[in-house]
């Protein structure tokens, strides 16, 4: 009986030493709300304005309660700058970028992570160091390469790497190999040695062990880093602005900048753009934001 | 727990490499040659065709033209002219950019107080933020996805964003300050001596959200008993943090720092949609593009500035190299 009572005030007193706790607690939360209120803010900001008719915000101004809510500027930015035609546009550079990067960085990952050959360690290097560079390093060059690298007419209206797609797709996949050589080589590594090594003994060619043995077991690298580069390659601004040089070819981050110029005249309309040309982000950000958050620390908590 | 997989993966990477670390070390080169002469004449073709073709295309457009960089620095081609045209001139591009090229020491400070802003503000901010929410609390995945949502766009994207807000006559600052008429009101992003601290504001915006993300992966996968013992010799959170967290977290520690710089070196887009890069907006990087799609077309030039370019991030690039596969050597 008396034993009990001291066991219940003991805990009673670990609960009373455990609560100062509890105010802090509040305090973060309160501090971490507030935080999440002002990181939220912006974006929340361009979905009213550009739910606002421009003659609402001229009578009432910027600031103020809203007398009329539609969807009237997402209309016009859609029709007036021809939005689809630009979504259309880094479709055809998207897809293929993807599929061509994640292909070859795993041929590279494999053959480095599964055969111990002397010079893997200075490749994996030299892939990793040029995803680095900063892209203005390369790009006078690069410039210059493309006006002079032919392509067949039936890839390029422009018969050169320069002002193509082909030309876009190639960058992105050079530059993206890097990090998603780097991923992968490092996640082939978890898988042991004697599986691949089993089935080459067991006289599987080295395409079958690549085909069916390892790639099956990559599947979770592969998602994640697919959903990163999307959004990577979908926001790349820099290459297209560069070596695309046709303003109606561009992809529509690129060609963002121009559509505002020419096409949104207020705020209103600035804000709608903005919005939906960042709506494919957004929904792999509601979608599949595990597989982006993965993708990205696959690559960086490797000590 | 869910959220914990990202290191469950990543903390289970050292198990399996030392595993074989021995046995294979041992054994290295008869193991090696066993494993080769198992493989038959198409295996080899396909094995030299898997590496060949992925290796000659990153050589042939990342490192190609970063040698390109380099040689074309010394020379005053203007991109008129085949390449017999190009005539070797020494360091005079650099001499020239050093002394008679007005916009590269604004640009270079430019670039210096964007990096010092990332690396002393923004970055410890979202580190802070990383610390604030590693650990099992109601909300904590809430509050980690509404940090991380601007790193979903584009920097042109925030640029556009944020020009709602700061805007002269439309924006939100100067509407709340009462300040929108021409005599009153502020140009965020006109005035030259105001307009980089605003769109650094606006960059940190996105940065602060990657570098949490970054560093709540490293501190996950933290080893939870040096905490304990820590707490248990009586060391508050702070010291926890600062002696024990911070000087084992080294690895991502340097992760960080070098996606810190490259992205404060790589920084464009955002300035590029404001005002092109002009007006106190200068950057290195804009100089470098404005060389070949501006109106001047000097190759030479240009790649002198992007040269220095890769001086400065190289550094920092043979850094992460050296931390990353230090490891992998010794294995």
């Amino acid at each position: 009986m008396t034993a009990e009572t001291v066991a219940q005030r003991g805990a009673v007193a670990a609960v009373r030493t455990a609560r100062p706790v509890v105010p802090s607690r509040a305090l973060l939360h309160a501090f971490l709300i507030l935080t999440c209120s002002v990181w939220l803010f912006p974006l929340l900001w361009a979905v009213y304005t550009s739910l606002r008719p421009y003659s609402d915000t001229a009578e009432r101004g910027y600031v103020s309660l809203p007398g009329v809510l539609n969807f009237d500027n997402y209309l016009n930015a859609w029709d007036q700058a021809e939005l689809p035609h630009y979504y259309l546009n880094t479709l055809v550079i998207v897809v293929p970028a993807i599929v061509l990067t994640l292909v070859l960085a795993s041929f590279v990952a494999f053959v480095v992570s599964r055969f111990s050959f002397r010079f893997n360690l200075a490749l994996l290097m030299l892939f990793t160091a040029g995803n680095l560079l900063p892209q203005q390093v390369i790009i006078t060059p690069l410039y210059r390469l493309y006006l002079a690298l032919p392509l067949p007419e039936w890839l390029s209206d422009t018969g050169l790497f320069f002002d193509s797609y082909v030309g876009i797709i190639t960058i992105h996949v050079a530059f993206q190999m890097g990090f998603c050589t780097f991923v992968l080589s490092n996640y082939m590594k978890t898988i042991p040695r004697e599986l691949t090594e089993a089935a080459l003994v067991d006289g599987a060619s080295v395409w079958r062990t690549y085909w069916n043995v390892i790639l099956p077991l990559c599947r979770p690298p592969l998602a994640a880093l697919a959903t990163l580069e999307f959004t990577w390659i979908y926001n790349d601004f820099f290459w297209a602005l560069v070596l695309m040089q046709t303003g109606a070819k561009r992809p529509i981050t690129s060609a963002l900048s121009n559509l505002a110029g020419l096409y949104f005249t207020d705020n209103n309309l600035i804000a709608a753009g903005a919005i939906l040309v960042a709506l494919p982000t957004l929904l792999v950000y509601l979608l599949l934001q595990r597989q982006f958050v993965r993708g990205l620390t696959l690559g960086s908590t490797k000590g | 727990m869910t959220d914990r997989t990202p290191t469950g993966l990543s903390s289970a990477l050292p198990e399996p490499v030392s595993g074989r670390a021995g046995p294979a070390a041992a054994a290295a080169l008869p193991a090696r040659r066993g494993r080769l002469s198992l493989l038959t004449r198409q295996d080899k073709i396909v094995l030299a065709v898997m590496l060949g073709i992925p290796t000659f295309i990153h050589l042939c457009f990342v490192w190609l033209p970063t040698l390109g960089s380099i040689v074309l620095s010394f020379t005053n081609w203007n991109g008129i002219g085949g390449l017999s045209a190009i005539k070797l001139i020494g360091v005079k591009n650099y001499q020239d950019i050093f002394t008679i090229y007005p916009p590269f020491w604004p640009a270079l400070l430019h670039n210096l107080i964007w990096l010092g802003f990332f690396l002393f503000i923004a970055t410890p901010l979202g580190m802070f933020f990383a610390v604030l929410l590693d650990r099992d609390m109601r909300g904590t995945r809430i509050y980690q996805s509404i940090l991380f949502l601007p790193v979903m766009l584009s920097l042109a994207i925030v640029g556009f964003i944020w020009e709602l807000i700061y805007a002269p006559d439309q924006g939100l600052i100067n509407n709340l300050l009462g300040r929108t008429q021409p005599d009153t009101l502020i140009d965020w992003l006109g005035n030259p001596s105001l307009n980089l601290w605003a769109i650094l504001v606006a960059a940190s915006w996105r940065h602060v959200g990657y570098i949490m993300i970054l560093y709540l992966a490293g501190l996950k996968a933290f080893d939870p008993t040096l905490r304990e013992a820590a707490a248990i010799d009586g060391a508050n959170a702070r010291q926890t943090f600062f002696k024990v967290v911070f000087p084992v977290l080294k690895p991502i520690n340097i992760v960080v720092l070098v996606v810190t710089v490259i992205e404060s070196l790589r920084a464009f887009d955002i300035v590029y949609v404001t005002n092109k890069g002009t007006n106190g907006l200068e950057l290195l990087s804009v100089l470098v593009t404005n060389n070949i799609i501006g109106e001047a077309s000097r190759i030479g030039f240009g790649s002198a500035l992007a040269v220095i370019l890769l001086v400065i991030s190289l550094g920092f690039i043979i850094t992460y190299l050296v931390r990353t596969f230090r490891a992998e050597e010794e294995t």
